[in-house]
């Protein structure tokens, strides 16, 4: 019986993918992709919370009596034009990074960091 | 499966595009799981402008990923604790697809039973969306018009009156060599553009709404600025007036929770702005798409314009 669950495994692993991604990946692309990832696994697990067995789209209808939960699809809905707005936005963060530091790996970027740090101090 | 693969990747280019056919798959994942509203949104938005951005975004920081040099042992500790704590937490969890978990126990059952007298829309998803949480949306619709004023303040560039001292020959031709492309999408554009208002107007009775129109409406703009050149497209489009449509999406939207509370109900309650209850909300459900449609596809294409300007801008600077 505990294979009725198997909707949030398929999450859980997604989610701990492009968590993965975002913790072990130094490329800020990657890790944006990582993010999404991650987004989407919890948009999964809303929507197959709502899903009901048998039952139909949330579209009213004759002779219909059994409808998904609509109120997931309304959350997750505005939630994926927010994503792409805020991936949008991480974007361009990492384009102005690009262009101020040279590179978008966490690593160079945090030993120029200290190279300017040094500098002052002397 | 597919995400395992972006993990293992190291060309972005590769990456973006998995990115894109995962984007595809819990689409029709979601319109497994009856969501088809939310699946024409991923659809629009996960395999069509996200890929874009990025790969707008990856023309200009590199393709490559620099070579591991860290461990990635303990990462893999740390996210193989987590999932193993998370699906011991989903043991108490009711069965996928169950009827009578508590989800579908608080307010869904009003919404699938009285909508319909309430608000009088068949689409439930729509009149959730745009009458009992209509405050949401608003702080949604909100978000999203920040997010745009975010990119425009990174990544706009100071008006240059001066023209750019490349040869305009060159990019011409890049242009002129798709023409198969241009003559089709010329032809395609038009109907893209009146599938979208069709999304925004039908989002009443089957699945649709200003999101999912505001999106496939910047998607034909984008489109055509990618095939026939940027500064075509400026031409044609001037990025101001999106910057005015944007806000006016949102002022529109926050007005009509105004009026309503002129007419002597609550933020946001449409009953009020009609004699009759079920036509006021009608106006309240189609004035706020309205405005939902016009910001989100202003957004999306002032941060797509963004982007390309700023593209352009570099090769032509690196050009010189």
């Amino acid at each position: 019986m505990v294979l009725g669950l198997y909707n949030y495994w398929i999450v859980v692993l997604l989610m701990m993918i492009g968590f993965y991604i975002v913790i072990a990946h130094g490329n800020l692309i990657k890790k944006l992709v990582g993010l999404t990832i991650f987004q989407t696994s919890v948009f999964i697990f809303y929507i197959s919370m709502g899903n009901v067995d048998s039952g139909s789209a949330p579209i009213l209808a004759e002779g219909v009596s059994r409808y998904s939960n609509p109120l997931p699809h309304v959350l997750i809905l505005t939630a994926i034009v927010v994503g792409i707005a805020t991936t949008a936005l991480g974007l361009a963060l990492a384009v102005r990074i690009k262009e101020a530091y040279g590179s978008i790996e966490e690593d160079e970027i945090q030993i120029q960091d200290q190279l300017t740090e040094d500098n002052s101090k002397c | 499966m597919i995400a395992i693969a972006i993990v293992r990747t190291k060309d972005l280019l590769a990456v973006v595009m998995l990115t894109g056919i995962y984007g595809l798959l819990s689409a029709s994942f979601f319109v497994v799981l009856d969501a088809v509203d939310v699946a024409f949104t991923e659809a629009s938005v996960g395999a069509g402008i996200s890929g874009l951005l990025m790969l707008a975004a990856i023309s200009m920081t590199g393709r490559a990923e620099a070579p591991k040099r860290h461990k990635p042992l303990l990462a893999l500790l740390v996210v193989l604790i987590t999932g193993g704590m998370l699906i011991y937490g989903t043991l108490d969890m009711p069965y996928f697809g169950s009827f009578d978990a508590p989800v579908h126990q608080h307010v869904a059952p009003r919404y699938i039973n009285d909508s319909m007298q309430e608000v009088g829309v068949p689409n439930i998803v729509t009149s959730v969306l745009a009458s009992y949480r209509a405050f949401d949306t608003l702080g949604e619709v909100a978000v999203i018009f920040t997010a745009g004023i975010g990119v425009l303040s990174l990544l706009a560039l100071p008006q240059r009156r001066k023209p750019y001292l490349i040869d305009e020959s060159s990019k011409e031709q890049m242009y002129q060599q798709h023409i198969v492309l241009r003559v089709i999408s010329k032809a395609l554009i038009p109907f893209i553009l009146l599938f979208a208002l069709y999304v925004q107007f039908h989002g009443d009775f089957g699945p649709g709404g200003g999101f999912q129109a505001g999106v496939i409406f910047a998607a034909a703009i984008i489109l055509y600025a990618m095939l026939f050149g940027l500064d075509n497209a400026k031409r044609i489009f001037s990025l101001s007036l999106f910057q005015l449509l944007a806000a006016i999406g949102l002022l529109l939207y926050a007005s009509v929770g105004v009026v309503s509370l002129f007419n002597g109900g609550n933020f946001l309650d449409y009953n009020v702005l009609a004699d009759d209850p079920i036509a006021g909300q009608h106006l309240g459900i189609l004035l706020i798409e309205l405005g939902v449609g016009c910001t989100v596809a202003s957004v999306m294409i002032i941060i797509f314009f963004n982007f390309a300007g700023r593209r352009e801008a570099q090769q032509n600077g690196k050009g010189t």
